[in-house]
This record gives structure tokens, sequence and C-alpha cells, in this order.
């Protein structure tokens, strides 16, 4: 009750006139920033921090954490439109929206995405709200092992769920794994792989491999079967939206399912990414248009975005009461925290109780504001596929360019991903799957750090995957995904001989 | 020989310093954006550092340029040095470091030495805790590692960040001071060894104060013992009564280590005098603002603070004692590598 209390307490803190001009003005910056590929909400939340320190620290939480949901709604904007992610989190939404846009249909693909976003983010906020601190108890349950589990329940979801021919998918995968082991291992503090290259000790960064791979790989598609957008008819008045809203309820099972997901693996903390991926893996399996998946199903953009909002909004909540960010704008926000004399930890509901209930209060209005501001521009977003490929085509390369240079402010990376993006072309090409590939690339090194973390805490022992409750049965629930196409095949057979044997009797 | 040549500037610098009547007006300023490099990921310690220096620079009006944050941290920091390195002549450019400044050139063979830098001053210097959950039956350094040395070997978890860098020495050293032995876990940063240690997936970390405070303070987590040679000059509450003062030394713990870590600027090869001489007087102005203060004081730091040719020749000690214990630990780079 006293938490309700002091909810409203801090809507009346989040309401006054400068906080609600300062979440404007947070989500436009955030939308813009979450278009540009590359530029992503870590780094604009790092540029824009030094604006805030003239701000009390609840006015200055309001702007940024804006920003962070500004950047995650923009994300699915170039997503959908032009194939490229802005965000890690927008990779699986471009399996089906692109596809929708191509077809024409980009403001209903566009509408389900912010939709959904929003969908999922409120079911964070109002579990934050409800279990806070039950929530901040179970994800300390979490070691290595437990986070590695999570890993490979999400790897197993995507390859066995999927139905691309499994070789091609596992080949795809275990290039991406490669360029994920190239930098420093973490484990033994050694460099590996970057053969004295200076410009390989960060290893491959995730964002410059989907630029390249996606985005100009798409665009040497287009330009070899005729420079011309498919999708240039797209309706562009604000009524998709509310016949796009008629559509959704359909889906709410898929919803719900991707708000779980995505709450349950922002808390443990594995983060956003993991939860798209396996939110999209699983409704591809389960619905019954599943077959349609990647051709362009409005449910495969409700999946992934719901709970990639989900996972986002509830990894904030690790970062205020444990101190551990769980994505890479929440370290930044950190830090921004620090800078305000706040301290995240067990402590911070306690002593800072305005500030916190302030911000659980802007998650609620910020949302809103957010879904408002990108709704009304979904006609303006669509209106831009009218646009000649001949003029937009340039303008994206540039775009993209700009967005590979900034993640580390390096040129070599510009050309990283003019060559991410010919293999990105050539492996289309040869029908292999691009997103194994980039989720070996995203969770590849941190699965791998997780799992010899564990050993070296069970002395090599493969026993701590199954040592207690929880990271045995992530575990099953992953070899169960892992294997279900065989389980499910050698029963149709079972059955199938059944049949005949029956029939031969 | 290289080196004779630059502390021998840098004391040049000094005298000229101590030369010139006071307050000196900088002959040089920035006429470009001055780039901040940190040489680890958003969130650490380096990066809280740069970027509170970066809000009281702004808020205080300090610079009529920009200072600008960046990140470089792959091959644990290696890519900003080499960065920095590889700017020389560029008086735009200055970097935080901390003690991967010494460790990652030694573990990794990357082609970087600190002289390759320009010193310009220590900051501060962080300090190193032994840490245990405060529901652990231990309450003092003894204690824990009576338990530690009765436990079979290795299987006692210290959990720390990165792998043959500050933690990873720390243990060692620790090892051989008590002829103990743990299983050393390495993660990404700070806060996550905090966590893993509330969580009891590691028996002890050596956080630092900043790092560990908030568990500290919600009863989670207990300090045992601090690396160095006189208790920290904190006196006010914290939790539990207790103040960091009230931490005893690992010494007097017959623990015998003492472990700091360098917070310090550093700028581009072949700086002029003019040019280190306006970052010495910017970073005094930081220094001497409230906010700097209470950054100090929440993170419980020692703020000796050194510059010219004293601070080059800390620097170089600390080098040889990094060398001596990464050695001893068998951390060096393989030969030829």
């Amino acid at each position: 009750m006293e938490e309700l209390v002091n909810l409203f307490h801090g809507f009346a803190v989040a309401l006054q006139p400068f906080n609600i001009m300062v979440m404007i003005v947070g989500i436009v910056l955030g939308v813009l920033i979450g278009v540009l590929p590359g530029l992503g909400g870590a780094n604009g939340v790092a540029i824009l921090l030094p604006l805030t320190f003239s701000m009390s620290p609840t006015s200055a939480i309001i702007m940024l954490s804006c920003i962070y949901w500004g950047a995650l709604f923009g994300g699915a904007i170039t997503s959908i439109l032009f194939n490229i992610p802005g965000e890690p989190w927008s990779v699986a939404t471009t399996f089906d929206g692109y596809p929708m846009a191509q077809k024409g249909k980009a403001g209903e693909a566009l509408t389900a995405a912010f939709t959904s976003s929003f969908v999922g983010a409120l079911f964070a906020v109002v579990m934050i709200t409800l279990v806070a601190p039950l929530v901040a108890s179970f994800a300390l349950q979490f070691g290595p092992a437990e986070k590695f589990a999570v890993y490979f329940l999400a790897f197993c979801s995507f390859v066995g769920l999927s139905k691309e021919p499994p070789f091609k998918t596992i080949a795809a995968m275990m290039i991406g794994f490669a360029l994920a082991a190239v930098g420093l291992d973490s484990i033994t503090g050694q460099l590996r792989l970057t053969f004295g290259v200076t410009h390989l000790l960060n290893g491959f960064d995730f964002l410059i491999a989907v630029i390249g791979l996606f985005g100009i790989g798409e665009i040497l598609l287009t330009m070899e079967e005729g420079l011309a957008f498919r999708g240039g008819n797209a309706k562009i008045n604000l009524r998709v939206v509310l016949q796009t809203w008629k559509e959704l309820p359909a889906y709410w099972i898929t919803s719900l399912r991707s708000c779980l997901i995505g709450c349950w693996m922002g808390i443990t903390p594995a983060g956003a990414t993991p939860a798209s991926f396996m939110s999209y893996g699983i409704a591809k399996r389960v619905a019954k248009k599943g077959n349609n998946f990647g051709k362009g199903e409005i449910e495969g953009v409700v999946a992934p975005e719901t709970a990639a909002h989900a996972a986002g909004t509830a990894a904030l909540l690790p970062m205020l009461s444990l101190g551990v960010p769980g994505s890479p704008t929440a370290a930044v926000l950190l830090g921004g925290l620090l800078i305000w004399g706040l301290q995240p930890g067990p402590m911070l509901f306690v002593e800072q109780k305005e500030f916190v209930w302030g911000l659980i209060a802007s998650m609620y209005l910020g949302n809103l504001v957010g879904l408002i501001v990108v709704l009304t521009c979904v006609p303006v977003f669509a209106a831009i596929l009218r646009v000649p490929f001949s003029i937009i085509a340039p303008l994206i390369l540039v775009l993209c360019a700009i967005g590979a240079y900034s993640v580390h402010s390096s040129t070599f990376d510009v050309v990283l991903m003019l060559v991410f993006g010919v293999i990105g072309y050539l492996l289309k090409k040869c029908n292999y799957p691009l997103a194994p590939l980039v989720l070996a690339i995203v969770l590849g090194d941190k699965a791998e750090e997780a799992f010899r973390q564990s050993l070296l805490g069970s002395q090599g022992s493969l026993g701590i995957f199954f040592s207690n409750t929880l990271v045995s049965s992530i575990m099953i629930l992953g070899l169960i995904a892992l294997f279900w196409s065989v389980i499910q095949q050698g029963y149709t057979r079972l059955r199938g001989a059944t049949a005949s044997g029956s029939q031969a009797l | 020989m290289k080196h004779a040549a630059h502390t021998a500037l840098g004391a040049l610098a000094t005298l000229c310093t101590v030369g010139m009547s006071a307050p000196a007006i900088a002959a040089w300023e920035p006429v470009r954006p001055v780039e901040f490099i940190v040489p680890a990921g958003t969130g650490g310690g380096a990066d809280q550092m740069a970027r509170t220096i970066q809000g009281i620079v702004t808020k205080h009006n300090l610079m009529k340029q920009p200072l600008v944050v960046i990140n470089k941290s792959g091959g644990a920091g290696g890519e900003g040095f080499l960065d920095v390195k590889g700017s020389g002549g560029n008086p735009h450019k200055i970097i935080i470091t901390l003690s991967n400044l010494f460790t990652t050139p030694l573990a990794t063979g990357i082609p970087f030495n600190w002289k390759d830098l320009t010193p310009v001053t220590m900051l501060a210097l962080d300090e190193f805790v032994l840490w245990v959950n405060a529901e652990k039956p231990y309450k003092t350094a003894k204690e824990y590692i009576d338990a530690v040395k009765a436990a079979p070997a290795g299987t006692m978890k210290m959990g720390g960040t990165g792998s043959k860098q500050e933690d990873q020495i720390i243990t060692v050293a620790v090892e051989k001071a008590t002829g103990s032995k743990f299983t050393y876990i390495p993660y990404k940063g700070g806060g996550e060894v905090a966590v893993q240690l509330v969580g009891n997936h590691v028996d002890s970390t050596v956080n630092n104060p900043i790092e560990a405070v908030a568990q500290w303070r919600g009863g989670k987590l207990r300090p045992l013992c601090v690396f160095d040679a006189q208790p920290m000059g904190y006196d006010e509450q914290v939790a539990d009564g207790k103040s960091w003062k009230d931490i005893p030394t690992c010494k007097s713990q017959g623990l015998d280590m003492e472990y700091l870590m360098l917070r310090g600027i550093f700028m581009s090869p072949r700086a002029t005098k003019d040019q280190i001489e306006y970052y010495v007087e910017l970073f005094k102005k930081v220094r001497a603002t409230p906010e700097w203060q209470d950054f100090m004081k929440s993170g419980a730091f020692n703020t000796t603070s050194l510059t010219g040719a004293e601070y080059a020749k800390w620097v170089e000690v600390e080098e040889k004692r990094h060398e001596t214990l990464m050695k001893d630990a068998g951390f060096l780079a393989a030969a030829g590598n």
C-alpha cells in the first residue's frame, strides 16, 4: 500500500510542467538517436549526459531515461523501413518488419512495433512497481552457470525452432562464434586472432557487422534487382494506426508470452537482445501462421518488439537495486546516478524514495508520451519509402557510414562495414540465414565467458550446469528446444509407423 | 636513454613552474574539442571518474573548448593507449589511466610503454579492500585466511575484474604472503563482482571502495582489511556504525601486502611545456571543486596528487613493481609475442 502512495507522489513529481517538457525533449532526441544506426542509446546518453548536470537529479534521470525509451522506439524505424537494425535488439524486428514494408505495409509494421514496445514496457513497469524487492533477490541467484544456461536457452530456442536447414544455420552460427572470439580473451587476458593488427584489439563490434550485413547487403541486393523499393505504395495516413490496432488484440497470447520472456530475461540479466530472439523463435514455432514468418507476418513484429522492451525496462531494476547495469545504456545511466551523488544499490529505495518513485512514474508517462510522439509520426516515416531509391540509397549509405564510424570513432570500422556488406550479400545469395550469425556475434563471447567462469568455479566439472534446480531446469528447457524438431519428427514417424503397422495387419 | 631525457624534461618543466610567479597564465589553450580517452568500458571506475571530470569542467566552465569522453576499451585498454601513442604532437588528446597502463602491455605484449606518453598529473589513488559476504562468520582477515587455508586448495573462490590485472595480481600476492590457494574468477566489471559476492557465487573480492560501498551500506558485504600502509582517512560513518577509517590495514592483520591503483592523466607524445602546464592547471582547478571532493569521499580515494618529475618517478617505480609482481605470478606475455 505504501508503494502506491509513493507511486502517486512520484506521478506528482513527474507531472510538473518542467518535467513533462524534459520528457518530450528526451523522447524526440532519443528517437533521432535510435534512427541513426550505430549511434545507439549508450552513446547518445553519454553525449547528452553533461546537459543534465544543471538539473535536479529527478529531472535529469527523467530526461535520460526518456532518451533511452526514445532510442528503443527509434531502433525499430530503420529496421522496418531499410532492414538496418539501429540497436542489437531490433535485429529480430527486421525479419518480418522489412518484408512487411516491402509489401507496402510499412505503416502497419511501424504501428505494430511501437504498440508492442509500449505494451512490453508497460508490463515490465507494472511488474517493477509491484514486486521490485522480490525481483532483486531473484537476480542475485544468477551466477555464471545460471547466466550460461540462459544464453544456452537463447541459442537453442533459435536453432531448434528455426525452419532453415539445420546445417546452414549451424554453419552461419559458427562463423559468428569465430568472429566473436576475436580480441581480448577476458578469462586469460590474452589476445586472440588479432594477428598483430591494432584495429582488431577490440574484436568485431556487433553494430558494425549488423549495419554491413543487413544495411549494405540489402542495398546491394536491391541494386541487383532493379533499383526500386518495393513498397512505395505504402498507405500514409493515420487511419493505418487505427486499423492495425483492431488487428493487434488477436495476438494477445504472443504478446503475453513475449512480455513474460522479456521480463524474465531483463531481470536475469541476460538483456533485451536474447529476449527478442527467443521470443521470435518461439512465436515462429507456436503461432498458427508460423510458416509465414519471415515473409511479412505482423505477429513476427509483435513478438520480438514486446520482449525487447519488456526486457529493456526490466533491466533497469537490477541497476537500481543492485547497481549492476543490464545494458550498456544502463551502465551510462549508472555513471550519471553517481555523478548526482546517488548510490545505486539496496539502500536507494530506502534513502531516495522521491527519486526512485519519480523515475518509476516517469517510466509510465515517458512510454505513453513516446508512444504518442512516434505514432503521430508513422505517416511521415512511411512516406520516406516513396522517395526514389536512387536518391535514398546514397543517403542510407552515408547514414550507415556515419553510424559505423561513430561506434568507435574509427575509419577502419567503415571499411569493415563495407566488407561485411559484401559478405552479407554473398551469404544471402547462397541462402545462408544471417540471424544465427548475428546472434552468435552478440552473445558468443558472453556465453563463452560465463561457460568458462562456471568451469573455473567448479574446477572443470560440467556438473555445475545441473547443480541446482534453477540452472538444471533452464538447461533442460534449452535441450528440449534444441531437439524439438527431432522430437516432433520422431513422434510423427512413430505414429506413422503404428498407423502403417496396423494397416499391414 | 629516451627515458632519461624525458625525466630531465619533466624536471625542467617543474623547475620552470616553481620559478614562475603564481598565478601562472597558461600560454597555450586548446583550439579544438579535447578528446578524453578512457581505456576501459562505460560504467567502470575510470569511466565514472572521467565523466565526473567532464561534468565538473562543463558545470564550472573550466575550459573554452568542450571535453569529450571517448571509451576505447579494446584489448584491455590497449586500443586507447595505442591511439594516444599514435597521436604524437596532437595536444587535444588526453587519457585517464588505471593499472592497465602497466598490466596490459606486460600481459598481452602489445607495443606500448607508458614512456610513449607524456605524464601530466596524478589525480588520486584508488584503494583496494578485502570483502566477504556479511552472512559468513569471518570477522577479521585472519579468520578468513585461516578458513581458506583449511579448505581444500582451490575450492575458495576470489572474484575480480579482468584477467592478469590488478585484482588478480593482489590475489596472487595474498596467496604468496599467506600460503593459501584461491581459484580466481575474472568478471567484466567491479559492480558485477560485488553482486556475485552478495549472491555467494564467490567467497571474497578485492573491490575498490566505490564498487562495493552500496552493498556494504545495505548490510550485504563486510570489509575485512584495506591493502594500504595506513587506514583510509574518511571517518564519517558508512555502515554498522563503522567508517572507512575503522577498516584495519591488511598488514596489521598479518597480510603483508600493499596495493594502490593509479588514477592519473597522460597526454599524447611530444607535448610542449605550455601544453602540459595548461592541463596541470586545469586539473588543479578540477580538484579544488566541491563536486570532486564529494566524489573522493564517496569512493574513499587516497587523494595523493603528483605532477611533473615526481609523478614520472612514481610511475616508474610502480612499473618496476608490476613487472616483478606479474613475473612472480607468471602473467608476462610469452617472449616474441
